[in-house]
């Protein structure tokens, strides 16, 4: 070995987060997306089928049978109503599978975060680095989906191009609460639970019809869920019937976001630092 | 093997009758191994029975309700095949569930089998053979399919979702529909050897598929003809067919309902063997 | 280089460390001797500054491993006891993703993984996946992996637990350059030959406290005596034995399947021994060993 040997930069980050971020992110989504480049990128594209199989079938069968439903006082076609939410849907499993599944999965038995916090990564260059790449996976699907919708004319105003960014918010507020719900499992049982909490939310967020058709207490617990937020902030975009409430939504995943990512990292720190 | 044995030691060559256990293995070895597998399901049993029983309340009261709010609304008195939405819909939805449910426990039990947990080896170790290992496995899926068939049927019943008599009849279908796709998709899954991650296409292009364009939701008639075959070859579309013509005797073609019965059958019968084979090939290493 | 005082280490109601003090100084192997679970594994965490210490002092290369974590791990090379590689990247991948992880620049990186690669003998299996390694493969490229940052001292958990003696001396070997070169090595065992073979220095740790500490060499002579005779009776009748061989030697010990005389002519005692009247079924004069010490301060064997 004659080269001069460099040993590795000390990391700079001063304040709150010294100890838990390097400012080295980065080197977290390469190592991801080479394993996506080489192990798995047939999965990952074929995710993108599944909002776009729903779509055809409801939208076109169901569709036959239900016509028209009203959103904000117009009358919108059936599949032009699902599209948007299928879109929501689809940021919300995405964020939800990387972070659940997938990081279940690195945590405990491949042992990734174990060797990237034997560097000297932190922690939150770690969880960043994961929710990034979930949003990167989120932004693939988002787009593709578009381009479906777009093509079969179910995008009512050219506000729907805002729906990909929006499906990028979505998915980052699932992505950094995911994380944190993670590191409190033991086992694969476990998992079972997030998915007994998002069937629910996938059935009855407006995704296939409107709230009001239940009593009003019930439609109350329904708003207080992310994915409604998501749906009908998606679906103002698509149909271009932009209300107020817009603001709202996006105040609800602002602060999804921040206490997701609060809430992540000092789990992972509790988890790896202790 | 009975009465009090008097032991010697750890190993005690008197105390058991070999032949007897060997005898016994050759007719019995399938109940062993299913016995083994529901055992094992203990530790399971409570999320099962929260999204078990969950379920059938959320499908049926939740999406099923909303849905005919919205079809009802607009199909007029007529319905669909002439009942409501919720009453077209709920059997279709009960056998989805079946479905489902026997493709994931075959898909990830099978491979686990194999790979991950390689009880199939340890078992062939002992006098019980592969196909009883097959069977076995089968009919410990049968036994947890029915948790959330018989949650179904108890919502319609209790909500009074076509006739009661029918909605019993539902557990013998969804049980036929549970061989043929559990022996199918076991039939596949014991010749893959590595997980690259196609096993997550079972799920992805066959289950979800399968259940968006067999009927489920709407009749097969509804999708464009070049669709239809979808239906002809799903098991879900010819159970779902049964289901209907027993809950509420929706119409059948005469003479179909044999066919939808045969084709259940043979596909279960026909990939049962080829799972025997396949076991017999991979196990004999 | 790294400092303890009084270091501790609880897990709810369980010490699992209970007041350690030691120092390691620049340039010496380093090795801390005891069986499972005797807290080996968390002292080396909170090192590595990847557990945090309930109370006492550590310094680790001039901080505090509480508030300095990045600093500390960016001039560690750690090598855990089971190897986590990262099994969805090629061998060479993943020293280099490695390295990238400590925000070194990537052409130097590239450079120094084919280097190391070298260095692990492992260049044939380059483009290889990491799951079809040999467990001594694993351990060099792990090891490999540890040295890509250059660090300034080599933390080892275990390295050669699990593995067939020919793999272990392969790996000894590589490990004595590192140590020629002149790099730090701490390490645990519970095998007392492999801290005779690599260790300068080292601890005996049990039940979470330091019980012995020095060279192997004078903790042997501290605690042994040159030789041991072994002689076995057959499970049932080692006692009984015991009770005639007492007084032969200057200690004795009885273990489940063999009995122990320590003393410094161990032909000597096996003659003592058959003139009792004893016929043992085996019998065997050896060197002393760490093992030894081990019983001898702690009652019990090492390797359970």
């Amino acid at each position: 070995m004659n080269e001069q040997l460099l040993e590795a930069p000390a990391p700079t980050v001063r304040g709150p987060l010294r100890g838990i971020y390097a400012g080295n992110t980065r080197s977290v989504v390469a190592r991801g997306l080479q394993v996506i480049a080489r192990n798995n990128w047939l999965i990952v594209v074929t995710g993108f089928f599944e909002p776009v199989f729903y779509l055809l079938s409801m939208g076109i069968g169901l569709g036959a049978l239900i016509g028209t439903v009203e959103f904000y006082g117009a009358e919108v076609p059936y599949a032009a109503y699902i599209a948007p939410a299928l879109m929501a849907v689809s940021a919300m499993n995405g964020a939800v599978y990387d972070s659940t599944m997938n990081v279940f999965f690195k945590m405990n038995y491949a042992k990734l975060y174990q060797q990237m916090l034997s560097t000297s990564l932190g922690p939150l260059d770690v969880a960043l680095g994961e929710i990034l790449l979930a949003l990167f996976r989120g932004l693939l699907y988002a787009s593709g989906f578009m381009l479906v919708t777009t093509l079969m004319g179910l995008n009512l105003s050219w506000t729907a191009i805002l729906a990909i960014p929006a499906a990028l918010v979505v998915a980052f507020g699932f992505a950094s609460f995911g994380m944190a719900i993670t590191s409190y499992m033991k086992t694969f049982q476990h998992l079972d639970y997030v998915y007994f909490v998002m069937m629910p939310m996938f059935l009855l967020s407006a995704t296939f019809f409107p709230i009001e058709v239940y009593p009003q207490g019930l439609q109350w617990v329904i708003q207080a869920m992310p994915l409604w937020h998501g749906v009908d902030m998606i679906r103002q975009l698509t149909t271009g019937l932009i209300q107020p409430s817009i603001l709202l939504h996006l105040l609800y995943f602002a602060v999804m976001i921040v206490v997701g990512l609060w809430f992540t990292t000092s789990r992972l720190r509790a988890l790896f630092l202790r | 093997m009975s009465g009090t044995v008097q032991r010697r030691g750890l190993v005690d060559v008197g105390g058991v009758d070999h032949a007897a256990v060997a005898r016994s293995s050759r007719s019995w070895g399938w109940w062993f191994v299913a016995e083994h597998r529901i055992r094992s399901m203990r530790s399971y049993v409570a999320s099962w029975v929260a999204i078990g029983v969950g379920s059938p309340f959320l499908f049926l009261l939740g999406l099923g309700v909303g849905l005919g709010l919205l079809v009802d609304a607009n199909q007029g008195a007529a319905g669909v095949d002439g009942v409501p939405y919720l009453t077209f819909l709920a059997p279709a939805l009960a056998m989805a569930t079946v479905m489902q449910t026997a493709s994931q426990e075959n898909t990830y039990g099978v491979f686990g089998g194999f790979k991950w947990f390689p009880m199939f080896f340890a078992m062939n170790g002992t006098p019980i053979g592969p196909a009883h290992i097959v069977i076995g496995f089968q009919v410990s899926v049968l036994v947890r399919v029915l948790l959330p068939l018989v949650a179904f049927v108890l919502v319609m019943v209790l909500f009074g979702i076509g006739s009661a008599a029918g909605a019993i009849l539902l557990v013998p279908i969804g049980l036929l529909l549970g061989a043929a796709v559990g022996f199918a998709v076991m039939s596949w899954v014991a010749t893959q050897t590595e997980d690259r991650g196609q096993l997550s296409f079972i799920e992805r292009f066959v289950v979800v598929p399968l259940t968006l364009f067999s009927g489920t939701y709407f009749p097969l008639e509804t999708l464009p003809w070049f669709l239809h075959w979808i239906g002809w070859i799903s098991p879900l579309w010819h159970a779902a067919e049964l289901g209907r013509a027993a809950l509420y005797g929706a119409a059948l073609a005469p003479g179909m309902a044999l066919v939808h019965v045969g084709y259940l059958v043979l596909l279960a019968a026909a990939t049962c063997l080829l799972s025997i084979r396949t076991f017999r090939r991979r196990l004999d290493r | 280089m790294i400092e303890a005082k009084g270091l501790t280490k609880q897990y709810g109601d369980f010490t699992a460390v209970d007041g350690i003090d030691f120092a390691i100084e620049p340039g010496e192997a380093f090795g801390f001797l005891g069986p499972n679970g005797a807290g080996k594994s968390t002292t080396m965490r909170m090192i590595a500054a990847t557990s945090t210490r309930t109370s006492g002092e550590l310094r680790v290369l001039g901080f505090d491993p509480e508030s300095h974590g990045p600093e500390i791990r960016a001039q560690l090379g750690i090598v855990p006891q089971a190897d986590q590689l990262d099994e969805e990247l090629r061998v060479i991948d993943n020293l280099i993703v490695y390295g990238r992880y400590f925000g070194l620049p990537l052409p130097y990186v590239k450079r120094r993984a084919e280097e190391l690669l070298e260095f692990a003998q492992l260049t044939e299996k380059r483009k290889a996946r990491v799951d079809g390694l040999s467990g001594g493969m694993k351990r060099r490229l792990t090891i490999a992996r540890g040295l890509i940052n250059s660090p300034k001292a080599m933390l080892l958990d275990e390295p050669t637990t699990g593995l067939d003696p020919q793999a272990r001396h392969v790996l000894w070997d590589r490990l004595f350059r590192l140590k020629e070169e002149g790099t730090t090595l701490v390490l645990t065992t519970h095998y007392m030959d492999e801290a005779e073979q690599l260790c300068d220095r080292l601890v005996v740790v049990d039940k979470g406290t330091i019980v012995a500490e020095g060279s192997p060499a004078a903790l042997i002579r501290q605690y042994s005596t040159r030789e041991v005779l072994e002689v076995r009776f057959g499970s049932s009748r080692n006692a009984e034995a015991a009770t005639v061989i007492e007084g032969i030697g200057s200690r004795i010990e009885v273990l489940p399947d063999r009995v122990l005389v320590y003393d410094d002519d161990g032909e000597a005692a096996m003659s003592a021994v058959h003139e009792r009247g004893l016929q043992p079924i085996t019998s065997l004069v050896r060197r002393s060993s760490l093992e030894d010490v081990f019983l001898r301060l702690t009652g019990r064997s090492l390797i359970e």
